[in-house]
Order: structure tokens, then C-alpha cells, then sequence
């Protein structure tokens, strides 16, 4: 959920925490695990009613942008995630309390009950709570209509918090006003399922529908249970203190389980329906945050479903490597043919976007810069041809046409961070563009942007790199460098330039062996280099002064995410003690977290490993596909850990790999308002 | 369309198929399994979504035989312009008399004689993939003349004029040199500055060049403009275009302006201006990238790339411009490349069209294709060969190995082999024709 607020204790690499640590005081220890690590759709989180609002263990830090609110209103953000399981769940969750009356439990199983109340977004929403307690109270049980000012006393609490506010004074009667019109639709729909509608909230549709004599029906009843509840006033001050709720909600859930036995089939529905009411404005606080969720390609619905839109020909490749079925499989071999014969029956792409699309699947460009600037080009020059259809709005037809060659090119080739960063750029900018704009205004403004963004976040963030970075480079030093890297080798040559003495390894390592382009480039401008392989590592480390590494993208924990072989190389430099300095745009930094190499990364062709370059005798793996039991892994990214990186070398400064987060924030707010 | 326009050259009444090819039957019409061979290249373009098309024909009365054919059988399946231009003004001639027409990015330039199933989206994909000024289609010369009646000193010439001398890069995808069999007597002469900016050149004798090449409008633009005297693409304007890879006078001074002018696209010059912004302060780096030379920028953008395609194997690909040609194209098309001719074979490998008349004993054998109307008489045999609409065959008459056109009458007791026998020729009783190349109605009913 949040790492950041997580005490970083994370320096030896050895004892790396993976996931959250509480140091004080321990809730059940079993379930707030499961909160912690799946932040939005799991059972409820009990522990946040019993303990009050000061005291909130780290596992329960809600994310940034709910922080300002104060401890109740905290408990809005675990109360709202409760909708997100399906009804099984929800089952399991209702029915615990009627075995046990352990407190701590029967609160799991009351929560769903306070949920609706964090529809907080319209009066009628927090409406849902007001009629239980009515309907409760017309049972003529004192207990359960002091449950009544319990809950709209948190409502009002979350009401209050939600407008800006902090305090959470126990307001009753006043507040139902609104409340009452939207009752009787839940009265009225089903006599008996309805204590369970107002479990799980009513679905909207159903308050239109009521009669103006109904209203009023439900209006007396309203009535009557504010009365009642006004008699059992003393309860209400404690009601909102933490404490007391869980009594009330007890004997509230007691009450309604066995009616929830009774009409299972009813629920079920209910909960479906509302699960998407409830999760409509989560989602959308979401959006904007986290990445959508990226396909798992072992998921066989799913992929078949992509397969059915895709442009280019998805064929089954073979000898998947278990760990790796999630990703996308490499399957050039058949790809580019294919698209190359189907060139002309790619009408709805744009031919420039087209032309990078075919570029990134022959290899013809690559490296995080020049593919994201091809790309940013590839769009500018589809905006410049852009018309509007008629009927249609420039900030939804263009941002759908952009999201089409998006996908066009990801089946070309998986997105790297950077033009993820740089498609998220110019979404925005398209959809914050001001109505008033003509469409040829329109579109040289974005033109403009996406212009200014490759100058300002690749060019002139370059040049600012190299003249931070040359600044470590001292007279007799030794320089390594794995694979190649454009701001690396422009480093090296500028301080060369600059009449620095200095003498570069250059590590390189198969297939692809981009090192050897990177080696002629300096040695023709007169740089000392050595090349070696990174088998050669551990030897050549002990003459090394610093390393000097490119990066693909820097996620938010201080990961590299870097071409395969940075991570070895970064280790080894770590266990010599020599300095390991990453260079890379701010553009390319991410808000993800990652651990590991495996859950993200992206194959490559694996028929190259098998190829020796200038050997074509060395056949043993020609056909390697037909043996079930071989499976060639080529893998094209890893994730070094930040403990093995001193530095990080952006165009915001030097940082140290724990400032990634700030970089990531303060970068991203700039971002919007670009 | 992806940004591309399609120019069909579709020849006139070329005078190297003489006698085949008549002022009634313009080269874009000769039948090739009894369909124009026109028809196989508009075919595969529509199969490629290509739909407007411009065809180029040579004299005024091929166009207009070739723009009512076109009318009639593609009326509603493709737009297609027929341009007539004075004969005898070369390909590149044609090129310049519809080059106004021509506004699209790049131009796909076809022949109109070719018979192929290689996708022109392929060459189009390479050439956009490079952004390069020209793509050639390269593939593997087909087996020259039956494999069983092999020699003879004209077969051999016919093959070297076929092939072609093509140097190419190790990725085997810029054409870096290119030259007709024909002409290269001993030795051939590669520039030093190319070999130097590649590093090794790959010379290959085994590739042809099928005609049909994409092109950047302005660049062909600019060269049919400037230099008045080629006449031909195949042998002035490629060469020409291959030639000057490293030290482009076009893309030097006329192109540019030209591009900068055209609707204020963001052309791949473009991009390299942001690259080599990019790099400025390791401008060598992005060469890599682009150009071929080590070289600085400035002389990067003078340089143009010219990239080929080369077809796999497996595909078909051949030019109808010999006699030799165009009997092997036609055994092709209902043998080894029977996908290509539009019919469905029956079960014994043949096509024999219902309204055929077989007389008894007559045996047609696996890839051979009898036209309508036709009649054969007794104990005939067909093999291999293709017999036209309307044809008259007597008792006892063996063909293998042959086309026979339409109208032609052939008595009884003749035996026909490896020859082609044009529309409206009366063969009288027990003629032997072995090998003859071309059996031709000269004056009617009388050979």
C-alpha cells in the first residue's frame, strides 16, 4: 500500500523485509497481513474500529491522498474496499459472529454494515444506514435503535471529513431530511430480503421509484424511530467513541444472520449489483494512480480475448518457461512477416505509428530514449493528420485513436516504462485541453507538448545528467559499463572532452552485444576502453574505480529496472566496494514497486542464446523447439535491488536510491501541470 | 491507404514477345492459364486492400483494350485509372507522364507482367520500416525451361539476362549495389566509400529483380525530373538511386525544400534532426541508428538508404518478359504455383472446364487445364500443358509440355511438345512440333 511511510530498515541485503512491518502494537497478526498485502480487495479490516484513531499501526496507513483526514475517517477507506469480494466471501464474513460472539470477529462481520455509509458522496447515500435503524426500531428493541446514532454518527463523521472538516459530533435527526425520500424503495421492494438490501446497501435504481404516499409511510416510520432513538439518547455519545460500537453492531448482526440464511439466492444479486455502485468511485480515485493491471498471459480467457482484437498475429509459441508464462512471448519469427504481408490492411493505424510499430518489432530501434521519442514523433505526426469525425470530441476521439495505436504498438513490442510515462503525458495533456481550443489550436498544442516534452524530459535532461555525472569522474579513474547506454557513453565523451584522463571498461555480454557498437564509438573518438564479457566481471572489478549504469526505469523503492546483466554487475561492484552511479532520465522513474525480476519483464527472441555470432557450425540447438524438454529463457530486463546502487544520477540532481519516491512525486505533480 | 499509391506498368506491345504479343493482344492481356497476366498483379494488390490503382499502358490502343478489360472484370472490385502514354518512353518515361497524379508519401511501382504471391505490403512494410528512398523486391529466380530439356547456348544467355548482380549489406536489407546479369562481362566495379561504410558486402547471383519497387515520391520525383535522359527504372534510376547512397546530390539540395514544403509533414527528416539534437553531444552514437558512414551528421542526412526485400523461397515470383518466360510461367501456374491461377483443381490435379468436349480414350493428365468450348477427339493425351477456349483437336494427338491458345485447330495425329502455339493456328494433319518455341498464325490457316 505504502511503502514510503514503511521504516526502511531494508540495508543488509541479506535481510531484505518483504512485507509490512508493524513494531508496535500487533493486531490479530493473520488478517492484517491480509490487508496489507491486497490493499483494495479483501475482507475487512477489522482492527481499524477497535482501535482508535490515534494509535493506527503502519499496516493500516491509508494511501497518500486519504492521509490528511483523521483516524475515523481512516476508517472509511478499509470500510469501502470491504465491497470488493464477492459474495462467497462476504457470507463468510456475516456468518462468524453467529458461533462466537468474540468481539473482535463480530466486528469483521458488522463492517459490511458501516460500509455503505462510505458511499459518502450524496446524501442519499448515507441514507442506506438511517432506514436500518428505523426498521430496527419499529421492532421495538431499545438496543437496536441505539444503533441508529451510532452509525449516523459515523456518518456524520465521514460526511464532515469528506467536506474538509475533522469533527465527529453525534448529530442525529437533522441529518435524515434528505435521508427519507429515499427510503421506501427498500421498504417497499421486499418485505422480508430487506434488512439484508440495507446490509449490503440499495442499488440506485430502486430509489426513484417511490410514490409520494409511500415516502410518507416511511417518513412516519422515520419518525417514530428518531423518537425512539432520542430515548435511548444517552447511548449516542459512546456510540462514537470506538468502544461501544461493537456491542451495538453485535447484537445487530445476531439479529440479521439467520434472515440472511433464509434468502441466499436474494443476496447475491444484491451484492453484485452494489459491488459496482461501491467500487465506481474508489475506481475512479484509482485511475489515475495505479497502473492499470497488466495482463497475465497464462490467464487463458483473457488472452484469447486479446488475441481476437490484436492486429498482428499472436501465434502459440512453444517451450514456454513455467516462471515466465505470465509475460508475452517472444514470438518474432512469425510476427513480422506476418504484419509486413498485412501492411496495407492496417488502415486504421496512422503509417508513421505504423512504421515504429515495425521498427520495434525488427529491432530497428531500441533503447528506453529513442523509443520513446520515435513513438512521441510517430503521435505528434497522427495529431497533425487528425480530423475530428463529426459528432464526435476531439478529447475522447483522440484520446481513444492514441489508446488504439498504444495497443498497436504493444503488440509490437511490450511498453517500456518511459513511453508508458510519455503516453500517460500526452493522455493528459489531451483530456486537460480547454474546450474553448479550435481543433487546429488543439492540435498544435499537443504538438507543441509532446515537442517540448521530448526536449525538456529527454534532450536537455541528457545534457544536465552529464554534467552532474562528469562531475564524479576524477583524473585516473577506471569506468565500467554494461551493455550501452546513450547518457553513459555521452558522459564519457564529454568528460573526455573536457581533457579528463580516464579509462573505460566496457562489459558486455551475448546476445546481443550492444557493447561492441558502444566500444568502436569510443575508441574511434580516442577513448583507453577495455571490453571483456561479463563472465569477466569479478577480474575486471578489481582495477574498477566506478561504475557508471544506464537504466530502463527506477521504480519507486529505488529498484533498477535495466537491461539483463546490471543487476550482476552492480552486485559484484557492490562486494568490491567500488561505486555504482545510474543514470537516468526522471521521465523514466515509477511509482511501482517490484522485488523481483519475474513478475515483470519482457522475453526476448530465444532463438538468439542458441546462436554463437560468427560461429554458424555450432548448431546444437537448431532445433531446440521440437525437444519438449529444453526451454530457452531470454530474458531482456532484471531489477537491481538498491542496496547495490550508491547513486542515482537524474536531471532533479544526484539522489541516493531511497529519494526515489520524492522524484516520483514531486516529478509526477509537475507532470500534470506541464 | 497507409500513405501509398500504386503505379501498374503494364507495358504496351513489347517487341520482344514479338510475335505472342499483337496490336489485338497488348502484353498486359496475354493469357497465362487463360486469364490476362495483368489480372495476377491486380489481384494481388487487391488482396493487399490496395484499390485505386493507376495503370500505365503503353500506346493508345493497348490502353484502351486494357481499360475495357479492366472495366469489365474488376467493374466493381477496384478503381483503377488506365493511362495511356506514347510507346517507346521506357518505364521511366511512363513514370514521368502520370507523375502529378502522384501526391501520396511513397509510390508502389509494379510490373505489370509479374506473376507472384509475395505480399506487396512486405515491400511496402521494409520500406517504410527504413525509411528508405527506394525498396526493391529481390527473389530467387525461377528454374528456367523444362529441367529435362536443359542446353543450348540461348538458354544460358536468357538465364544471365534474367538474374541479376546484387550486393547486400550482412543484414541482407540495403541494396547496396545492383546490376543486370547481362551487363556485367567480367569484373564489377563497388565503391569504396560504400564497402568502407558497411564493412562487408555480400554479392549474390541468384536473385531477380521482380519489378516491383517502392519508392519516396519526391526522390523519384526529383531524379525523373533532373536527369531527362533515363528511360528506364530498372537500369538508370535504380542504379542511379544505389549508386549515390553515400553522397545523394537529391536528397542534398531539391529534396529537402521539397519535403519542408509538402503540408508541413513531419517526415523522417524530421526525426533526424531530433535524434542527431539528441546526440549532440555524442553525435556519433545515433549513426548507427540511421546512417551508414562514419560520418558527421550533417553528411548523414546527405545520405539516402536503398533497402531490398528479399522474398522467401517458398514464394512464387516471376516477370512474363520472354517467350521462355512465358511458357514456363503457365506450366507454373497450374503446377507448382497453382494457388496463384484462381481455379480449383479437381481431384486429379487438372482443370477441365465443364462445357469441354473429351472425346473416348482421351486422357487429360494432372496439371493441365482445358478452356471452355474446347473439343478434343479420340485417343488424345494432354499433359502438362494448357489448352485455350475454343480449340479444335483431332483424334489421336498428343500435347505435353505446350500452351495452346484460343481458336486453334490441330488435325488429327499430331504430336505437340514444349511449344507454344498462338490463337487461330491450323495444324493440318501429323505435324511434329518439338521444341519450337513459338508456332504463330502469321498468315491464318496455314502452317
Amino acid at each position: 500500500m505504502d511503502l514510503r511511510r514503511a521504516p526502511r530498515t531494508v540495508i543488509d541485503p541479506k535481510v531484505r523485509q518483504v512485507g509490512f512491518v508493524t513494531p508496535g502494537a500487533a493486531p490479530p497478526p493473520a488478517r492484517s497481513h491480509s490487508v496489507a498485502t491486497d490493499a483494495c480487495s479483501t475482507s475487512p479490516p477489522a482492527p481499524d474500529l477497535s482501535l482508535p484513531g490515534s494509535s493506527i499501526s503502519p499496516v493500516m496507513i491509508p494511501p497518500p491522498r486519504h492521509a490528511s483526514a483523521d483516524g475515523l475517517s481512516s476508517l472509511t477507506r478499509p470500510a469501502a474496499a470491504v465491497h470488493v469480494p464477492a459474495s462467497p466471501l462476504r457470507h463468510d464474513t456475516v456468518q462468524i459472529p453467529i458461533g462466537s460472539y468474540n468481539p473482535s470477529e463480530i466486528l469483521l462481520g458488522s463492517s459490511p454494515m458501516i460500509s455503505p455509509s462510505s458511499r459518502l458522496d450524496a446524501g442519499s447515500e448515507f441514507s442506506d444506514e438511517v432506514p436500518t435503524s428505523a426498521w430496527l426500531s419499529r421492532r421495538g428493541s431499545g438496543k437496536f435503535a441505539s444503533s441508529f446514532p451510532a452509525s449516523s454518527g459515523e456518518m456524520m463523521a465521514m460526511k464532515t471529513t469528506g467536506g474538509g472538516g475533522g469533527g465527529n459530533t453525534p448529530k442525529s435527526s437533522l441529518t435524515t431530511a434528505s435521508v427519507v425520500k429515499t427510503l421506501p424503495g427498500v421498504s417497499e421492494k421486499d418485505g422480508g430480503a430487506l434488512i439484508e438490501m440495507q446490509n449490503e446497501g440499495t442499488s440506485k435504481p430502486q430509489k426513484q421509484k417511490t410514490s409520494k404516499a409511500e415516502r410518507r409511510a416511511i417518513q412516519e416510520a422515520q419518525r417514530a424511530a428518531k423518537a425512539a432513538a432520542k430515548e435511548a439518547g444517552g447511548v449516542k455519545p459512546s456510540a462514537s467513541s470506538g468502544g461501544a460500537i461493537p456491542a451495538l453492531k453485535q447484537g445487530k448482526v445476531v439479529k440479521h444472520s439467520p434472515q440472511k440464511k433464509d434468502g441466499p439466492q436474494v443476496t447475491a444479486p444484491v451484492t453484485t449489483s452494489e459491488k459496482k455502485v461501491v467500487d465506481r468511485l474508489p475506481e475512479k480515485d484509482r485511475k489515475k494512480d495505479v497502473p492499470h493491471p497488466r495482463m497475465q498471459f497464462d490467464d487463458k480467457h483473457r488472452v484469447e480475448k486479446a488475441k481476437r482484437r490484436a492486429v498482428v498475429n499472436q501465434s502459440e509459441a512453444r517451450n514456454r518457461v513455467e516462471l515466465f508464462r505470465h509475460l508475452p512471448q517472444y514470438i518474432h519469427g512469425t510476427q513480422l512477416p506476418d504484419l509486413e504481408s498485412k501492411f496495407f490492411q492496417l488502415d486504421p493505424m496512422h503509417p508513421s505509428v505504423c512504421k515504429v510499430g515495425l521498427q520495434y518489432l525488427s529491432g530497428d530501434i531500441s533503447g528506453g530514449n529513442a523509443r520513446c521519442i520515435a513513438m512521441l514523433l510517430a503521435f505528434k505526426e497522427a495529431i497533425g493528420d487528425y480530423t475530428t469525425p463529426p459528432e464526435k470530441a476531439l478529447v475522447r476521439d483522440l484520446t481513444a485513436k492514441i489508446s488504439s495505436y498504444v495497443s498497436f504498438l504493444i503488440e509490437c513490442r511490450p511498453l517500456s516504462i518511459s513511453m508508458g510515462n510519455a503516453i500517460r503525458f500526452l493522455k493528459n495533456r489531451i483530456a486537460k485541453l480547454p474546450h474553448t481550443l479550435s481543433e487546429s489550436e488543439a492540435k498544435s498544442s499537443l504538438q507543441s507538448d509532446i515537442d517540448r516534452f521530448i526536449n525538456e524530459k529527454i534532450v536537455i535532461a541528457d545534457k544536465v545528467i552529464v554534467r552532474h555525472a562528469v562531475t564524479k569522474i576524477r583524473d585516473g579513474d577506471v569506468l565500467l559499463t554494461y551493455g550501452s547506454s546513450s547518457v553513459v557513453e555521452m558522459i564519457f565523451l564529454y568528460a573526455h572532452e573536457l581533457g579528463k584522463h580516464f579509462r573505460v571498461v566496457v562489459v558486455d555480454s551475448r546476445p546481443n552485444l550492444e557493447g561492441q557498437a558502444l566500444l568502436r564509438r569510443l575508441v574511434a573518438k580516442g577513448l583507453n576502453c577495455t571490453y571483456t564479457h561479463i563472465n569477466a566481471i569479478s577480474y575486471i572489478m578489481h582495477e574498477v574505480t566506478r561504475v557508471f549504469l544506464g537504466a530502463s526505469s527506477v521504480l519507486s523503492n529505488g529498484t533498477v529496472y535495466s537491461r539483463v546483466g546490471t543487476a550482476c554487475v552492480a552486485m559484484a561492484a557492490h562486494a568490491f566496494q567500488v561505486p555504482v552511479l545510474i543514470c537516468c532520465e526522471a521521465y523514466k522513474f515509477h511509482e511501482r514497486v517490484q522485488l523481483d525480476s519475474i513478475c515483470s519483464n519482457e522475453l526476448g527472441d530465444p532463438d538468439v542464446i542458441s546462436m554463437v555470432p560468427g560461429r554458424k557450425y555450432l548448431n546444437h540447438l537448431d532445433n531446440w523447439a521440437d525437444n519438449e524438454n529444453l526451454q530457452l529463457l531470454n530474458l531482456t530486463y532484471d531489477a537491481t535491488p538498491s542496496d547495490y546502487v550508491s547513486m542515482i544520477i537524474t536531471d532533479y540532481g544526484m539522489l541516493p536510491p531511497t529519494s526515489v519516491p520524492v522524484i516520483v512525486r514531486e516529478y509526477r505533480r509537475e507532470h500534470l501541470w506541464i | 491507404m497507409m500513405d501509398f499509391q500504386v503505379v501498374v506498368l503494364a507495358g504496351g506491345t513489347a517487341k520482344k514477345l514479338a510475335p505472342l504479343v499483337s496490336k489485338e493482344v497488348p502484353k498486359a492481356l496475354l493469357p497465362v492459364a487463360n486469364r490476362p497476366v495483368l489480372s495476377y498483379v491486380l489481384e494481388l494488390l487487391e488482396s493487399s486492400n490496395l484499390k485505386d490503382l493507376i495503370v500505365v499502358v503503353e500506346g493508345e490502343d493497348a490502353a484502351l483494350r486494357v481499360g475495357g478489360w479492366i472495366s469489365g472484370a474488376y467493374v466493381d472490385r477496384l478503381h483503377v485509372e488506365v493511362a495511356a502514354v506514347p510507346e517507346d518512353v521506357g518505364t521511366a518515361g511512363a513514370l514521368r507522364a502520370v507523375a502529378h497524379h502522384l501526391t501520396a508519401n511513397d509510390v508502389l511501382i509494379v510490373s505489370g507482367d509479374l506473376v507472384s504471391d509475395v505480399p506487396p505490403g512486405a515491400v511496402a512494410a521494409t520500406h517504410r520500416r527504413h525509411g528508405a528512398v527506394v525498396t526493391t523486391l529481390l527473389c530467387y529466380a525461377p528454374v528456367s525451361g523444362p529441367s529435362d530439356t536443359g542446353s543450348s547456348a540461348g538458354k544460358d544467355k536468357v538465364k544471365k539476362s534474367r538474374y541479376n548482380i546484387v550486393g547486400l549489406d550482412p543484414t541482407r536489407q540495403l541494396l547496396l549495389h545492383i546490376a543486370a546479369g547481362a551487363e556485367v562481362e567480367k569484373d564489377i566495379r563497388v565503391q569504396k566509400n560504400i564497402l568502407r561504410a558497411v564493412g562487408q558486402l555480400e554479392i549474390r547471383a541468384d536473385l531477380m529483380d521482380a519489378h516491383m519497387y517502392a519508392f519516396k515520391r519526391t526522390v523519384l520525383q526529383d531524379v525523373l525530373d533532373q536527369k531527362d535522359t533515363f528511360h528506364s527504372i530498372r537500369q538508370d534510376v535504380l542504379p542511379y538511386l544505389v549508386r549515390t547512397q553515400l553522397r545523394s546530390e537529391i536528397s542534398a539540395n531539391g529534396l529537402h525544400k521539397v519535403e519542408d514544403n509538402a503540408n508541413g509533414r513531419v517526415s523522417s527528416q524530421n526525426y533526424v534532426t531530433w535524434m542527431s539534437q539528441h546526440r549532440e553531444i555524442a553525435p556519433s552514437a545515433y549513426q548507427e541508428l540511421l546512417a551508414l558512414s562514419p560520418r558527421s551528421p550533417e553528411n548523414a542526412l546527405r545520405t539516402h538508404k536503398c533497402c531490398a526485400y528479399i522474398a522467401s523461397k517458398s514464394k512464387y515470383c516471376a516477370r512474363l518478359n520472354s517467350i521462355q518466360a512465358f511458357s514456363d510461367i503457365n506450366r507454373d501456374v497450374v503446377g507448382e504455383a497453382s494457388h496463384l491461377s484462381g481455379y480449383s483443381f479437381s481431384s486429379q490435379n487438372n482443370i477441365i472446364h465443364p462445357s469441354a468436349e473429351l472425346g473416348s480414350k482421351t486422357t487429360v493428365g494432372p496439371q493441365c487445364m482445358l478452356a471452355e468450348g474446347s473439343q478434343m477427339g479420340d485417343k488424345c493425351s494432354v499433359k502438362r500443358s494448357i489448352i485455350g477456349r475454343h480449340c479444335r483437336i483431332g483424334s489421336n494427338v498428343k500435347i505435353v509440355n505446350s500452351v495452346v491458345m484460343n481458336h486453334v485447330t490441330i488435325e488429327d495425329g499430331c504430336l505437340v511438345q514444349g511449344s507454344v502455339i498462338c490463337s487461330n493456328v491450323h495444324l493440318q494433319e501429323r505435324v511434329v512440333l518439338k521444341d519450337c518455341q513459338m508456332v504463330c498464325a502469321l498468315w491464318p490457316d496455314s502452317v
